[in-house]
């Protein structure tokens, strides 16, 4: 029996359908079996960061109404054998979909896989209700803006709420290392000071995200990348590996030392 | 006939009217007994100077709607206001009420986004009120962690005695009975120190609005006597 992650940030645009993607690719890498299920049903688009848009055949409204078996909707990863998608439906809205059925798929995909990872659509209606209804875990996605982590905090004190749910963990995205050492962004111990749940990982903005998403690769594929390390701690974290937290500075060189030293006074 | 003991026995204080009432007559009765007597000098309750009234019921139980009766009857009078209506009982239910208003209900989570915590009595929160959480006492609020949400404590009239204290004090909002506050810009000074801990939110009168001052500054300034168990 497999253990059912659900991917939420409450605000949109914050990066849960990256994160799932690479979740669910770092833990394949690992040699785990997993599963992604997209219940962003309308504005579908973790088939399109894994690359695996045309190969959808059925989808999860499909297999809610009983119109296909479970297995023929799942589509398979092009890279990972173990990796699996269960694509949402472009042509309808949430409402088609109860949590109750929701519930039902996911335990049967928790029968098959080590990690069903369930990238949750951005609001607290219908959409959120349907993926929080068959998770085991929760991961919540935040931006170091007050926006973002004031929505976090309201998905939080929902998921606290759901009796099934462990205690939510934290992915800190989009760290831009320049705009923390000016101050213009909130700092990690102030986040954690407001939502004050466990720190799963922190990750810093790369523009290889963005690029390797338009190309329907995750990035964390490419070990070069600082996210894809992040990503990887994330997965070794998730697995029960304890991974000290990634420095976000790079190590100052010399000249850099002496220009410090020289502005200060 | 003999001579009865009237329903209203009116009797003038340096302070102003105090109406004794019959405890065993009918309700009606009584109401008829002060109309008839306050209209023997009604010229002088009309014109005359401004005088309180206080109505001692006894053993009698008042109702809210016999209070409403009673003064307005009272107010018809322009010169005459109503100070208070003393009745020996009460109900259970408002027992009850008054009783639920002087407990102290300690609760320990964290008040997230979204989330409302309101209480009747004093609220002790363990824990933070985040941006956007809301927490509300018909008593005394303190948070033993950082309030940084809106907090609403005591109800209107009650101001006097109380007040929001938190270990820091960030508040969004606070609103004491009628007084309401928007911190940050209601206290350019507050903002300066910016350490806020164990602060202390009360109504000044003096300014008409809520202040925030260090706690142990506001128990000795105005004398506040913060029990946290009454009885």
């Amino acid at each position: 029996m497999g253990e059912a992650i659900v991917v939420t940030s409450g605000k949109g645009g914050v990066g849960k359908t990256t994160t799932s993607a690479n979740i669910g690719t770092v833990l394949a890498l690992q040699g785990k079996k997993v599963c992604l299920v997209d219940t962003d049903i309308g504005l579908r688009n973790l088939d399109v960061v894994m690359g695996l848009e045309n190969r959808i055949i059925y989808d999860l409204v499909d297999v809610a109404s009983g119109r296909c078996k479970l297995n023929q909707a799942l589509v398979k990863d092009k890279r990972f054998d173990c990796l699996s998608m269960l694509p949402a439906a472009q042509t309808t809205d949430k409402n088609s979909v109860k949590p109750d059925e929701m519930k039902k798929i996911i335990d049967e995909l928790k029968s098959d896989f080590d990690y069903v990872i369930i990238d949750c659509p951005a609001g607290i209606e219908r959409g959120f209700r349907n993926a929080v209804a068959g998770a085991d875990h929760a991961i919540v996605v935040t931006t170091p803006e007050i926006s973002s982590v004031r929505d976090a905090d309201r998905v939080i004190g929902l998921l606290e709420q759901e009796d099934n749910i462990t205690p939510p963990r934290l992915i800190i995205n989009r760290i831009r290392q320049h705009m923390l050492k000016k101050g213009g962004m909130l700092e990690i111990d102030e986040i954690m000071n407001i939502l004050a749940i466990d720190l799963l990982g922190i990750i810093v903005d790369d523009d290889g995200v963005i690029s390797s998403s338009n190309r329907g690769e995750p990035i964390a594929l490419d070990p070069s990348s600082k996210a894809a390390q992040a990503y990887r701690n994330i997965g070794r974290r998730i697995l029960g590996e304890s991974v000290p937290l990634m420095a976000i500075d790079e190590k100052p060189g010399f000249i850099q030392k002496v220009k410090s030293l020289l502005k200060m006074r | 006939m003999s001579v009865r003991q009237p329903f209203v026995t009116m009797k003038g204080r340096k302070d102003g009217l105090v109406l004794v009432m019959d405890e065993t007559c009918a309700f009606d009765a009584l109401i008829q007994e002060l109309k008839d007597k306050l209209s023997v000098n009604s010229q002088l309750y009309k014109e005359g100077p401004v005088t309180s009234v206080k109505i001692q019921a006894g053993n009698r139980y008042i109702s809210q709607s016999q209070r409403a009766e009673l003064m307005s009857i009272i107010r018809s009078f322009d010169r005459l206001q109503v100070d208070e209506i003393e009745s020996n009982v009460m109900t259970r239910e408002e027992y009850d009420r008054e009783k639920s208003r002087e407990k102290l209900v300690s609760v320990s989570r964290i008040i997230r986004s979204g989330q409302v915590l309101s209480v009747e009595g004093d609220l002790l929160l363990i824990g933070d009120v985040n941006p956007g959480g809301i927490v509300s006492a018909t008593g005394n609020v303190f948070v033993l962690g950082a309030l940084r949400g809106k907090a609403t404590a005591g109800v209107p009239g009650n101001e006097q005695n109380t007040v929001i204290a938190a270990s820091i004090m960030k508040p969004t909002q606070l609103k004491i009975g009628r007084f309401m506050s928007r911190t940050e810009e209601d206290n350019p000074i507050d903002e300066m120190k910016n350490d806020h801990v164990m602060e202390c939110a009360y109504v000044d009168f003096s300014l008409e609005k809520v202040v925030i001052d260090r706690l142990h500054t506001v128990i000795r300034k105005n004398n506040l006597s913060l029990q946290l168990t009454k009885s």
